[in-house]
């Protein structure tokens, strides 16, 4: 797929092809899904293999499962409360999803779904009509109060109420982007750096010398890649606790 | 386990004493400024796409074309900004 035809194909990495042969056809069952499903598997074995020891001290697995446990735990309790605990079921299972699809998607041969706005936005919409029904239930009518500012002056709201109804709406739009962007520029940079590899070792004699300097910075984009994978979970889910926050608190 | 020796207080004052909370603090994943300019752009940018596809469906809608587009551009622009604002100055007064 790398360097056919002298020319750089960083985006055919993205293409959606269906799996599981003329089944997976029929039902259009992408490599995508299965690369959901794989990420929920890994992630109900982690849970159930990891705590079925029940140890006090735990290993390595139950290690894993309990620190990502009470890493979202505390997550949630600190930025939205006592209140919050009742929605962690709803974002761990959000950071665990996202992050899994992340970091499967370094593997080689690995699809990732997060590069697709069209699992980012879905996931973003999830959460934007879930912030907005709790909202609506614990608040009611009130929560239209939150387009317009307590103190700001009356004459200002036909200014002020499309504002906030744009910067609220902007909120699922911010959530996809920001983590689709992230993790489609981090493959097409690592898709690029590895086609100069390429392209260079077919360069005469000075070429595969040449090569190690992408082949080097493909190294640490790896290891950047990481780092991005789990700080795009991160940020996804506290700000799903961020707006959380504001939809139980509204102010 | 043993919270009524004030065990825990004791192991934090050490802690604090040798300076050993201060590294788990700065383990956290923090935004640097790449993280920062970079999330500032998207929500100008979210903002913007929100108000100019608005825009344009209400035109459509009430056959306005080009006002509610033009206005509803402002008004991104707008919210945008109010999202950078926020992202600096969070609304409310939390987490305190």
């Amino acid at each position: 797929m790398a360097a056919e035809g002298k020319s750089i194909d960083a985006l055919s990495q993205f293409e959606l092809g269906t799996v599981l042969g003329p089944l997976g056809a029929s039902v259009n069952f992408t490599q995508s899904n299965m690369h959901m499903l794989i990420v929920a598997g890994l992630i109900l074995a982690l849970m159930h293999y990891g705590m079925r020891a029940r140890a006090l001290v735990p290993g390595r697995m139950q290690s894993l499962a309990e620190s990502s446990y009470e890493f979202i735990h505390n997550m949630v309790t600190e930025q939205i409360g006592h209140e919050g605990k009742r929605y962690f079921p709803f974002v761990f299972t959000l950071f665990m999803f996202v992050l899994f699809g992340n970091m499967l998607g370094l593997f080689p041969y690995a699809f990732t779904f997060t590069s697709h706005i069209a699992v980012t936005f879905a996931l973003a919409g999830m959460v934007f009509v879930v912030i907005t029904v709790v909202a609506l239930m614990l608040h009611g009518k009130k929560f239209f109060g939150y387009f317009m500012p307590e103190g700001a002056p009356m004459w200002l709201a036909p200014l002020i109420v499309p504002v906030e109804v744009v910067s609220y709406l902007s909120r699922p739009v911010s959530l996809s982007v920001r983590l689709f962007a992230n993790m489609m520029a981090g493959h097409v940079m690592l898709k690029v750096f590895a086609t100069f590899v390429v392209m260079l070792a077919g360069l005469g004699t000075v070429g595969p010398v040449l090569a190690i300097l992408p082949l080097a910075l493909n190294v640490a984009l790896i290891a950047f890649e990481v780092l991005v994978a789990f700080l795009q979970a991160y940020v996804f889910a506290i700000l799903t606790c961020i707006y959380l926050h504001d939809a139980v608190h509204l102010h | 386990m043993s919270k009524q020796d004030g065990f825990d207080k004791r192991l934090n004052e050490a802690r604090a004493r040798q300076g050993l909370d201060r590294a788990a603090k700065d383990a956290g994943p923090k935004a640097g400024s790449y993280g920062v300019g970079f999330r500032a752009g998207v929500e100008v940018f979210s903002a913007l796409v929100v108000g100019v596809v608005a825009g344009l469906l209400l035109d459509r809608w009430l056959g306005t074309w080009p006002w509610l587009f033009l206005l509803m551009f402002v008004m991104g622009s707008a919210a945008g900004i109010l999202n950078v604002f926020r992202l600096f100055n969070p609304r409310g007064v939390k987490r305190d």
